[in-house]
């Protein structure tokens, strides 16, 4: 172990730490600065273990290090770069620090080589990435907030549960892949935690909620971080668990048919995430370490992670400066926007284009990988069944969205049309970049390539008959779209989706328990009157006069005291409550993982 | 500004581009049945040797996303933007 090892989530929790003490002048500086420095430092890693610690009876592994964590961890920090400098104009200093406390979590979990480390970071991302939701500020973010957490919550129960029954049976905290030829409960378990994060149906209904109205920059985070580390937990926990693959492309198909309904392209992108990441739930439901397809299936599963992660940050982007700019996301209160914002139109396309796997652009390159290992492993079922959710994910993200904000009818309300243009310069610059690099993932197919954890890749993306074949799907489905484009016209509805059960069952809840509450209360406070009170205020009648003559003096004095520290108390806590949340577990959890990693510096 | 001089154009010309595009469809399923242009040595399955099957899968897969969709969301799915209101 070497004595000197920086932990990249370290990076970004400290620079989070200090974020509030660095002076207003400075603070775009040091926001730019930190996530270079993290990215920086993944660039940095060398295979290995580092920052063990002990802790009680365990060895805790914060640095386990190899080819999978590290391609992992390298689009993540490069995704932190882009966000935030994205979101640097943004003034609200806690929401900067959530993000990075949840970029850190991410970082820490993919770097966790136990599965208690892998826990505790797994929770830190649920805990921090709510206050992106939080911070829109209106009335139903806190509640999409709310459940967010509660479901996160639930998801991280059945992953302890899951890491317990696991450590009983085999005595064992090592972060390995699970047995999945002999599932036992454990096992089940820890999956039901990990595809609750991947937004697995009926588990996936927390992502369109919260990512819809969550800030428009606490998106842009949000769609990179929870999903993909949740597919990298699969990738190292669960490789070749085999009900991953009909999972996998339920899910593909699933978001596709939600996206047509979708009225908000906010929400409409969330159900494309859902989409997208079942290629990857499937591409790690192949996977297998020692046959070529099962290796061409893992290697998949990164690379579609590493390019989705990329274009649906630059979706998020675009739509995120719409909502920005004009205050509005919905289709059915947009429209005709290509003069006012043209930059922003050029950019959605590219990230429509990248996501639909367009020749040339990223999606092509990593997407294919998966379909190829399905039709590989003769599952033709789900081979043409990814394939018909990529006709559906050009028809929404490639041609739906575009459309509908930029062309077609304008339903514009003249502020939103007054307020519309293209946005800063940051923002600007940030869809250009994570542009670019969408194109240069799907032109110069080694950059991605050679990160991949199996090497070397003999995979050739670009052959004549791979290359007809997404043009004619994809070109036919714009003519689909041309012929049935009426049909398409958004509607101004919402879509019930699994979480009208525990929206409405909480409602439900709540009325049947109001009868019974009240009863209860009533009765409680009854029985108080009669037993407490009467006995109490014969004492009262006797402290009473002693009260009167010793003891007034002196608590008017201590009176004046008190009334004075109230009032500071009450001007300190005037500020909402979630931002003193915030500070209270920024500072907590900075506070842990300081006093932990330090000690792996001065061992 | 460039781009928004280049989308007009293309728009006062929407005709002609409808056209173009239906060319390149067509060029696609000529080039599809053409053996030493689109290698089909790999194909997965017999049907895809088919000239233009990716085509009619493209727009089939298309047309039943669309329509099963959206019967779906009208069978009770899709409700008023103020359903969760209290």
């Amino acid at each position: 172990m070497s004595s000197f090892w920086v932990h990249p989530a370290l990076v970004m929790l400290a620079g989070a730490a200090v974020l509030p003490l660095v002076p207003a002048r400075a603070r775009r500086g040091w926001l730019l600065l930190v996530p270079v420095l993290a990215f920086v430092r993944t660039l940095g890693l060398e295979p290995g273990t580092y920052g063990e610690v002990r802790f009680l009876d365990w060895t805790l592994t914060f640095g386990r290090v190899d080819r999978l964590s590290l391609v992992f961890g390298y689009i993540m920090t490069l995704m932190a770069v882009l966000a935030t400098l994205y979101g640097l104009h943004v003034r609200r200093v806690g929401e900067h620090v959530a993000a990075w406390v949840y970029v850190g979590g991410s970082l820490g979990a993919i770097y966790a080589g136990d599965w208690l480390t892998l826990f505790g970071f797994w929770e830190l991302m649920a805990l921090s990435s709510v206050f992106l939701i939080w911070y829109r500020g209106r009335p139903e973010s806190l509640g999409a907030g709310y459940r967010y957490l509660l479901v996160h919550m639930a998801g991280g129960v059945a992953l302890l549960a899951g890491i317990v029954l696991q450590y009983h049976a085999t005595r064992d905290l090592a972060f390995v892949a699970l047995d999945v030829n002999a599932p036992t409960a454990a096992t089940y378990l820890v999956m039901l935690g990990f595809i609750l994060n991947a937004a697995v149906p009926p588990l996936h209904a927390w992502l369109p909620d919260a990512y819809g109205e969550a800030t428009f920059n606490g998106s842009v985070f949000l769609c990179a971080f929870t999903t993909k580390t949740a597919v990298y937990a699969l990738a190292r926990g669960l490789p070749g668990l085999d009900l991953l693959v009909p999972l996998g492309v339920i899910m593909a198909v699933y978001g596709v048919v939600y996206a047509v309904l979708e009225n908000d392209s906010r929400r409409l992108l969330a159900y494309h995430i859902v989409s997208q990441v079942g290629y990857m739930v499937a591409g790690v439901g192949l996977a297998d370490p020692d046959t070529p397809v099962g290796q061409l299936a893992l290697n998949g599963a990164c690379a579609h992670a590493f390019a989705h992660i990329l274009y649906k940050g630059l979706l998020f982007m675009g739509t995120g400066a719409v909502l920005h700019m004009t205050g509005e996301s919905r289709f059915t209160r947009l429209g005709g926007l290509y003069p006012k914002m043209p930059w922003t139109f050029l950019f959605t396309l590219i990230g429509g284009l990248s996501i639909s796997a367009f020749p040339l652009f990223s999606g092509f390159i990593s997407k294919s990988m998966i379909v190829a290992a399905s039709f590989e492993d003769h599952r033709l079922w789900a081979g043409f069944g990814l394939m018909l959710a990529s006709a559906g994910t050009f028809l929404h993200t490639g041609l739906k969205v575009p459309y509908f904000i930029w062309f077609g009818e304008n339903h514009c309300a003249p502020a939103v049309w007054e307020r519309a243009r293209d946005p800063g310069w940051n923002m600007n610059l940030a869809m250009l970049l994570t542009a670019i690099l969408c194109v240069f993932i799907g032109c110069y197919t080694p950059y991605l390539y050679a990160m991949l954890p199996y090497q070397p890749v003999t995979y050739q993306p670009y052959t004549s008959y791979h290359v007809a074949e997404t043009l004619q799907v994809l070109l036919f489905t714009a003519l689909g779209f041309y012929v049935f484009l009426k049909k398409l016209t958004p509607e101004p509805t919402i879509s019930l989706d699994t979480d009208w059960f525990y929206r409405m069952g909480g409602r439900a809840f709540l009325r049947l328990a109001r009868g019974p509450v009240n009863a209860l209360d009533a009765w409680w406070g009854e029985l108080y009157r009669r037993v407490g009170l009467e006995g109490l205020m014969r004492r009262a009648r006797a402290a009473g006069w002693f009260d009167q003559r010793v003891i007034d003096g002196a608590v008017d004095g201590l009176a004046a005291a008190v009334r004075a520290g109230g009032e500071r108390l009450r001007a300190l806590q005037r500020g909402p409550v979630q931002e003193s949340l915030l500070l209270a577990l920024g500072v907590t959890v900075v506070a842990l993982l300081g006093v932990v990693l330090v000690r792996v510096f001065l061992p | 500004m460039m781009l928004v001089r280049w989308i007009e154009w293309l728009r006062a010309h929407l005709r002609a581009v409808v056209r173009v595009g239906y060319g390149v469809l067509a060029l696609l399923v000529v080039a599809d049945a053409l053996p030493w242009l689109v290698d089909k040595s790999h194909a997965h399955t017999a049907a895809e040797r088919l000239p233009g099957f990716w085509s009619v899968f493209g727009f089939a897969a298309c047309t039943i996303i669309i329509f099963l969709s959206k019967w779906y969301g009208h069978a009770g799915i899709m409700r008023g933007e103020d359903y969760y209101d209290e």
